[in-house]
């Protein structure tokens, strides 16, 4: 594990903003295998971050540590400063959201009953479809464009519609945290902008705090406000797309020697691949 | 001549979710959930009243509906009710339990192929009553003691069994795929020992225990109902309460703990709730093949949706065995073990779900 050493990891919080979600000191490992090792990452009230990084580098590990669903081996996830893996899962379940990074539903399940169940946390075995799960559920498929496939099976769908489908569904679930697994794998570069563009509004629109790994680097310093670099289970860089998209980092971290120049479209940082170095 | 493709009516065409409300009571249904399961309990009333007037003194059914309610002369009364009732009572009790542990083991393991015949649940309660009757010395299957001694030993057994798989597939928290191999692996084992304690019989008690291993309602009195019946007062209400989690187990282990499941808590109480299901029905009438594998699917095309309904689940099971069992003891010779019958409906049906199964994987 030798990270490399030119840039400093900017100080994630302003002073104003809130910490929603933290990362203390966690260590990470998948049986003696050690991924991450004593990380510190804070995570602020209405951020959007984008996890990158090369294959193999630990960003998914991280962030399903966030969502509470890998335990770390030592260090802690604070959610609302409380560590999550003390919290009830339930109630964690109401606060974040989490996709994996290739869900699956059961054969035949319909778009409509896939949203209704991202109600789960909210409902008792007495209280099983209140009018508060309806019409939250009817508003999310309609806020993500879902209400006229409202009826169609699940796996009958493009991979951009699915894609589409289980955010309606993390919607519903009507958590401020949204954490979300590479979820433009697999599809086109048109889909691909779909769905960034559709989590983009539920951070601008809806106020949600949204953590995203994402391989492709533009749509990245494009999308999330901030960008969080990792190597070999080491947080390398933090910081605005700009202070971390240089061509000093693509170098260490992605061993690439490219240029970076400013998106014609948007004036966010653009990364343009010369050769792999070596 | 032409070939058609049997049509199947889109999933797309299921019927939207109707909303009930009672006060702070809430919940929803669609229409053919509720009238699926219904329609199947009349089914089930009028075939086990078919079955309950035949025999060597044979009774109409609206005599045998008017004994159930309570009219009726003491000949019949006694007939229906004191010789008859326990049988169709166990296949009944029996076939709930199979079709309600096949749907929950299914639905859990995300495999058609999961069930208790699968993974050697119920050849761990094979084991436990053929030593019974191979090395306990029980002369009669038939017989009450022995047949209590049996049904212990099978409920051991299967239990035994099934702490085995879950303490083999256990890695904080059941892969359903892992489940699967783990207890085919069991089977197999199950299997040989059961061939083993066959070798070192005598004719007489071989010929016993394969009339249990095949599954059979002969001999079966109010010794068989009772416990069974306990066990079912105890297990239905927990596996519809269940219903709930299970449709979020649904989604793989991820998305159900993302969702606040608290998943090997989950997992654990459902496979148990599954196996204390089959191993009881199988301590009382043996290992009836193929109910628990074949009923789950059926249901989930009467009721459309995607997975197996425990209601319509269990109410098909019981009417499958019973409408089994009458077939055996009308159409077939005398004292057919009603295991032959489920496994001739079963076996073609599971070798449909495979080329079925293999025409979509090449899709």
């Amino acid at each position: 594990m030798t990270a490399p050493t030119h840039s400093p990891v900017v100080p994630a919080t302003t002073p104003t903003a809130q910490v929603r979600l933290a990362a203390e000191g966690v260590r990470l490992a998948y049986g003696d295998k050690v991924v991450v090792d004593d990380l510190d990452l804070q995570l602020t009230e209405g951020s959007f971050t984008a996890i990158v990084g090369p294959n193999g580098c630990g960003k998914s590990t991280l962030l399903r540590a966030l969502g509470r669903l890998l335990r770390p081996t030592s260090g802690s996830v604070l959610l609302d400063g409380r560590a999550i893996t003390s919290t009830p899962t339930r109630e964690v379940a109401k606060v974040l959201g989490m996709l994996p990074q290739t869900p699956l539903a059961p054969e035949g399940l319909t778009v409509a009953d896939l949203v209704a169940r991202g109600r789960h946390p909210h409902q008792s075995w007495l209280r099983q479809w209140s009018g508060d799960d309806e019409a939250v559920v009817t508003e999310a498929l309609r806020w993500t464009d879902m209400t006229e496939l409202a009826d169609t099976p699940v796996d009958a769908l493009s991979g951009g519609q699915r894609q589409r489908a289980w955010i309606s569904m993390a919607l519903a679930q009507g958590t401020d945290l949204l954490l979300l697994d590479e979820p433009t794998t697999y599809l086109d570069l048109a889909h691909q902008v779909d769905v960034l563009e559709l989590v983009g509004r539920l951070h601008t629109e809806r106020g949600r705090t949204v953590v995203v790994v994402l391989h492709d680097l533009n749509l990245a310093a494009r999308y999330a406000q901030r960008l969080v670099a990792m190597k070999d289970g080491v947080l390398v860089a933090a910081g605005t797309p700009a202070e971390v998209l240089t061509e000093q980092l693509l170098a260490d971290v992605f061993e690439l020697e490219a240029r970076v120049v400013p998106d014609p479209v948007t004036g966010t940082p653009m990364v343009v691949p010369v050769r792999r170095l070596r | 001549m032409t070939l058609s493709a049997p049509t199947r009516t889109p999933p797309s065409r299921d019927q939207p979710r109707r909303t009930l409300r009672i006060g702070p009571v809430s919940g929803t249904y669609r229409t053919r959930q509720l009238v699926v399961p219904v329609a199947l309990l009349v089914v089930l009333l009028l075939t086990a009243a078919v079955s309950l007037g035949r025999g060597d003194y044979p009774i109409g059914v609206t005599d045998v509906l008017g004994v159930l309610v309570g009219v009726g002369d003491d000949t019949q009364r006694l007939i229906v009710l004191q010789l008859r009732l326990p049988r169709i009572a166990v296949a009944v009790g029996v076939g709930l339990a199979l079709g309600m542990s096949g749907a929950l083991i299914q639905t859990f393991a995300r495999n058609p192929l999961a069930s208790p015949d699968f993974l050697g649940i119920t050849g761990g309660a094979s084991v436990g009553a053929v030593a019974v009757i191979v090395l306990g010395g029980t002369t009669t299957v038939s017989g009450a003691l022995g047949g209590l001694g049996l049904a212990a030993a099978a409920l051991a057994g299967g239990l035994l069994m099934a702490l085995l798989i879950f303490g083999l597939a256990w890695r904080g928290g059941i892969d359903g795929y892992r489940l699967v191999l783990v207890g085919v692996g069991l089977a197999a084992m199950a299997q040989a020992g059961v061939s083993w304690l066959l070798t070192r019989s005598t004719l007489f008690d071989a010929a016993a225990a394969n009339v249990w291993i095949t599954g059979s309602l002969n001999g079966r009195g109010w010794e068989q109902v009772r416990p069974l019946a306990i066990a079912l007062v105890v297990l239905v209400p927990a596996a519809l309460a269940l219903n709930r989690v299970l449709a979020v187990l649904a989604f793989g282990d991820e998305t159900a703990r993302a969702l606040g499941v608290r998943v090997p808590l989950a997992q654990a109480v459902v496979v148990l709730v599954g196996v204390a299901l089959a191993a009881f029905a199988v301590s009382a009438a043996g290992p009836i093949q193929f109910v628990a594998l074949v009923v789950p699917q059926i249901a989930v095309r009467l009721t459309g949706g995607s997975r197996p309904p425990l209601l319509a689940a269990g109410v098909l099971g019981a009417l499958l065995v019973v409408a089994s069992d009458l077939l055996a003891r009308t159409v077939l010779p005398d004292s057919f073990p009603v295991g032959v019958v489920t496994a001739i409906v079963g076996a073609p049906y599971l070798l449909w779900l495979l080329v079925r199964g293999r025409r979509r994987s090449t899709l």
